[in-house]
């Protein structure tokens, strides 16, 4: 069991390693080998007013010229231990894990990115409880009762849910709910600045929602499946033959292995959704990672995506790190291999 | 026995401890019914075993399914009469027969492996049969299941109660699957199929286990298999089906001495024997089992039996009652006595 920890959290790290060498790869050799030269990239540190040779100056300051090796040396001891910016008129600490700073406001990314991250952190683990709970629960119900009226109606929903893109369902229940009703927050403040919880729900109420609706409906759908085929398991029949009652069975024998290839994904889906809600938070005006990568991306800044990148392969990373560790609590077999 | 063909009273409670009578067992698809079973009758005392022998799609493990409960409700139309102890099961609610599985019937099935939950110990496996029928502690019921596992011969059970499925060999979870059976000392077992996935050497292990622990709690089991050894290792009485009927009925010596039907013979034809000449070959029953939505008409077996040729017709037309033939010996055969001894004499027995 502690060497297959050992193992996973080596391999964890090694990857998320990778990630960094290939993620700064991307955004600066691949411009470079587009024609891209040193002094363009700097060119957006300094502005469009500047002349060519105070372009170049900063170029060779901020360490454009140098080798992409010794670049992505400094980035790498940038996230560990910081690193020094000269950025002409004088020398900045920026303090690990320094990502960088801005190319348009000049301020470093990390404390923008640790700003953001409660927002998004919220909107995830609040929409995570709710698909898991209905999109669980609905799978159960309509496998214990297939081909009936309620199994067809509720995996139509669910189709709906899979189907229909989050910029329509957010769009549609803020017209409905926010603007028709006036029963939820219309979107565009910040949630963290709410001065207690429950108005930090009230914010956050119908991006959980919107959300939630469709993870749930791919969580019902596979849910379903996967108690349809264990319970035609030998094993439930033996919990049967036992004597246990119906819920035993379901809940026990049938729900645990059904649950395990659930818990995968649901490690993925929730490790995707702290490097940023993407559609959720536009769609809500959310001031949350997701947002701050759009706003990034155009803008064209540079140091911005390649924090929010790594912030979110990391979360990523680690989501299957702890269902890798999980899946060895739930199915003993993997302890043994 | 020997009185089966005066007129039985009727009495609500049926009459042997386990008593089956016009069990039919259909499942209605959209290709049409599939008659499982169509009705079957026996009876069966404590401390007694029957063997219920057939090839796959015969209906053997759908009786035993039935007899447990096991259906889904809805799927299965089950009629007839199940009486256990006098309490008849086909009737019985859902929740009364409950209470009875794994307390006064239990069931051993084929493949240990998937029989057993992967992700919990064997040891919470039978503590969790164990108390769902008997109010005790965790402890209490521990200590049965180290028990229960030292009683069917699993070394250090003090230790292994706590070992998952997998990492028990196959003789040793079907042991693990025994122990859990009978965890709660039940009246009557149904082991089905209980030695085909294991290997040559463990089969008779458990074969002995199940008849020594028959012995020590003095239960009714019935056997199902294919496997014509393992009834003649087990058996008292043994039931032949074939496309949802008996076809046969006898004690074992009457079924593996004077069997009466061909697709016996076949059966019988077709097991390895050890003290025959290597050069000799096994006698397969030709064709395949029916369909159990289109059985033929007449016998269901005259399209695979060498003799239906000589019953003027009636083997594709009626189909034969299984009728006393003396000593409570039962066969559903058109072919008269006399064709029967012949052809047992001069065509197979020889063979065989």
């Amino acid at each position: 069991m502690f060497a297959y920890l050992v193992r996973r959290v080596i391999g964890a790290v090694v990857l998320l390693f990778i990630v960094t060498a290939v993620t700064f790869s991307i955004f600066f050799l691949v411009p470079k080998l587009g024609g891209a030269s040193a002094d363009d990239l700097a060119s957006r540190y300094v502005g469009k007013s500047a002349g060519a040779e105070q372009i170049h100056e900063t170029a060779v300051r901020l360490g454009f010229t140098d080798p992409l090796y010794e670049q992505y040396g400094r980035f790498l001891k940038g996230l560990f231990v910081g690193q020094e910016y000269n950025y002409g008129p004088a020398t900045e600490h920026c303090p690990a894990p320094c990502f960088g700073y801005s190319f348009l406001t000049q301020q470093p990314v990390w404390p923008d990115l640790v700003d953001r991250l409660p927002v998004t952190a919220s909107l995830a683990f609040g929409a995570a409880f709710i698909w898991l709970v209905t999109g669980v629960g609905t799978g159960i119900v309509s496998a214990l009762r297939r081909g009936s009226a309620l199994d067809r109606s509720l995996m139509s929903v669910a189709l709906a849910g899979v189907s229909l893109p989050i910029f329509f369902t957010g769009l549609l229940s803020l017209s409905i709910f926010s603007y028709g009703l006036g029963w939820t927050a219309q979107g565009g403040t910040n949630p963290m600045d709410a001065a207690n919880p429950a108005w930090w729900a009230y914010d956050l109420i119908l991006p959980w929602v919107t959300l939630a609706f469709l993870y749930a409906a791919a969580y019902a759908r596979l849910t379903r499946a996967g108690m349809l085929e264990t319970m035609n398991e030998d094993f439930v029949r033996t919990a049967r033959a036992k004597g246990l009652t119906e819920r035993t069975v379901v809940m026990k024998h049938g729900l645990r292995s059904a649950l395990t290839p659930i818990l995968t994904i649901f490690g993925l889906d929730l490790g995707l959704l702290l490097g940023g809600a993407i559609l959720t938070e536009t769609t809500f005006s959310l001031p949350g990672i997701g947002q701050y990568a759009v706003i990034a991306l155009r803008a064209n800044d540079l140091p911005k995506v390649l924090g929010v990148t790594l912030v979110a392969a990391f979360f990523i990373v680690l989501a299957n790190l702890i269902v890798d560790l999980l899946y060895a609590v739930v199915d003993p077999r993997v302890r043994i291999s | 026995m020997t009185e089966s063909q005066a007129p039985v009273q009727r009495i609500e409670r049926g009459e042997a401890f386990l008593d089956v009578r016009d069990l039919k067992v259909h499942f209605p698809t959209d290709d049409g019914v599939v008659k499982s079973v169509d009705g079957i009758s026996f009876q069966l005392e404590r401390g007694k075993t029957l063997g219920i022998v057939g090839e796959s799609g015969s209906g053997k493990s759908v009786t035993s399914l039935s007899i447990m409960g096991l259906h889904k409700a809805g799927s299965a139309k089950i009629t007839g009469e199940v009486f256990l102890d006098g309490q008849d099961l086909i009737s019985s609610s859902a929740e009364e027969v409950r209470k009875l599985r794994g307390k006064r019937m239990a069931m051993i099935f084929q493949d240990p492996l998937s029989a057993m939950h992967p992700f919990y110990t064997v040891g919470h496996q039978i503590i969790e049969a164990y108390r769902v029928h008997n109010d005790v502690s965790k402890q209490v019921a521990r200590k049965h299941a180290i028990a229960m596992l030292d009683r069917v011969g699993i070394p250090q059970p003090d230790k292994r109660v706590d070992a998952y499925p997998h990492q028990f060999s196959g003789g040793m979870r079907q042991r693990a699957m025994i122990a859990m059976a009978l965890s709660c000392d039940p009246d009557l077992l149904i082991a089905d199929e209980p030695t085909t996935a294991l290997d040559v050497t463990v089969q008779a292990q458990i074969l002995d286990l199940i008849r020594d622990l028959q012995s020590e709690f003095n239960s009714a089991v019935i056997i199902i298999t294919h496997d014509l050894g393992v009834v003649a290792e087990l058996a008292d009485d043994i039931q032949v089906m074939y496309a949802g009927r008996a076809i046969e009925y006898g004690n074992a010596d009457d079924i593996f001495e004077r069997p009466q039907h061909p697709y016996t013979w076949g059966l019988l034809g077709s097991m390895p024997r050890i003290d025959r000449e290597r050069t000799e070959r096994l006698i397969p029953i030709k064709g395949s089992p029916p369909s159990l939505i289109n059985v033929p008409t007449g016998c269901p077996f005259n399209p695979r039996c060498n003799y239906a040729h000589l019953n003027g017709g009636s083997s594709e037309t009626e189909r034969p009652e299984l009728l006393d033939i003396g000593d409570g010996h039962k066969v559903a055969c058109h072919l008269s006595p006399e064709q029967r001894r012949t052809a047992w004499e001069t065509d197979i027995l020889p063979k065989l």
